[in-house]
């Protein structure tokens, strides 16, 4: 007996370790899969889509003014992510500016212009190349482009007073009247 | 005779204020770092292990877009002002996130890229040694297997005609 016992013991724990190395393995690769899928799920998500609410956020403008989302209940609010090394930028940068001095006076339109993965100096000179007065701020850690999900810059946000997105620009837009037909049905008479 | 010292008054004053002029304008030249020092080399170091997020698994030091001309300038720049590339690396990450880093920080969710090739190796070399075992091993002279003579005399009969029949 003792023989047959001394024979089977080392079989026995190989069988054990080969069973738990096999439960081991697996976790280990539903694990990694449970993660690829969550990650897949991601970025399959696609940006902010019209009539959901639009995820917070603060920028910091250029001149230091700290801008919270959440303070901006109650406006409509123009979110316009661009770039100075983006060209299709250039072209509605005069168009937006006009919008905003435009609706400036009402005090119920916000306008926040978010410079993604720009660099200060050029992000600056093309603010005062284009004369752009409403609040600009870089979109520090890529944070906000990424709560949006953007695809590229010029992107263009526009949310009501309750903040659910109501309109997406993909591109430039082409002229102030484009800009004043989204924004006006939002305002209250 | 008494023009004389007062000249030389004014001519000292007039050289010390010079000086002290130059002294300035130099210190501020000092001050003042000058990008073009620092060479294309010296800056794409460092690029290449950063990657914009605009041209994305495209190597800053090669990437042509102007955002990357805009960061190469970028980090001439900070370079030139005496700082390191941790330094430089940092500011990156700062202003544009961790996803401009070539290698993930190790933390939080990251440490798996750095913990699960490591480990799946292991479990795989660990795998592989328990198989070679197993093959190595001679088969145990199993009981169940009946032995020819503990057959069936009839069994043993019908194997003999197929075998014949072949």
């Amino acid at each position: 007996m003792e023989q047959t016992d001394q024979e089977s013991t080392p079989t026995t724990r190989q069988t054990a370790g080969l069973r738990w190395g096999r439960i081991f393995a697996w976790i280990a690769v539903i694990g990694i899969l449970i993660i690829l899928a969550v990650g897949l799920l991601r970025s399959q998500q696609g940006s902010v889509n019209v009539g959901q609410k639009i995820p917070d956020f603060a920028l910091t403008t250029f001149d230091g003014q700290n801008i919270r989302s959440a303070d901006l209940r109650g406006k409509v609010l123009v979110i316009n992510f661009w770039a100075s090394w983006c060209k299709p930028c250039e072209q509605e940068a005069a168009d937006l500016e006009a919008a905003w001095r435009f609706y400036q006076g009402r005090g119920d339109v916000v306008f926040l212009g978010v410079n993604y993965v720009d660099t200060e100096p050029e992000a600056r000179a093309y603010l005062q190349k284009f004369e752009i007065t409403y609040p600009n701020g870089p979109d520090l850690g890529t944070r906000i482009s990424q709560a949006f999900r953007i695809r590229g810059v010029p992107e263009t946000y526009i949310v009501d007073q309750q903040g659910i997105l109501q309109f997406v620009q993909i591109g430039p837009f082409r002229s102030l009247t484009q800009i004043k037909a989204v924004i006006d049905p939002l305002l209250q008479p | 005779m008494k023009a004389y010292p007062s000249f030389l008054l004014a001519l000292s004053l007039g050289l010390a204020v010079s000086l002290v002029i130059l002294a300035r304008s130099d210190l501020a030249f000092a001050q003042t770092p000058d990008p073009r020092t620092i060479s294309d080399d010296q800056v794409n170091a460092i690029a290449k292990h950063l990657y914009c997020p605009v041209c994305e698994n495209v190597p800053l030091d090669v990437c042509g877009t102007q955002a990357c001309e805009q960061w190469r300038q970028v980090i001439r720049q900070k370079l030139a002002e005496g700082w390191n590339e941790a330094q430089i690396r940092q500011y990156f990450v700062d202003q544009y996130g961790d996803r401009v880093l070539a290698t993930p920080p190790p933390r939080g969710i990251n440490w798996l890229a750095y913990l699960v090739p490591p480990i799946a190796i292991l479990a795989g070399v660990w795998i592989l040694i328990q198989a070679f075992r197993s093959w190595k091993r001679p088969l145990p002279a199993s009981s169940s297997l009946p032995q020819p003579e503990q057959l069936p005399s009839e069994v043993l009969k019908r194997i003999e005609e197929e075998l014949k029949k072949q």
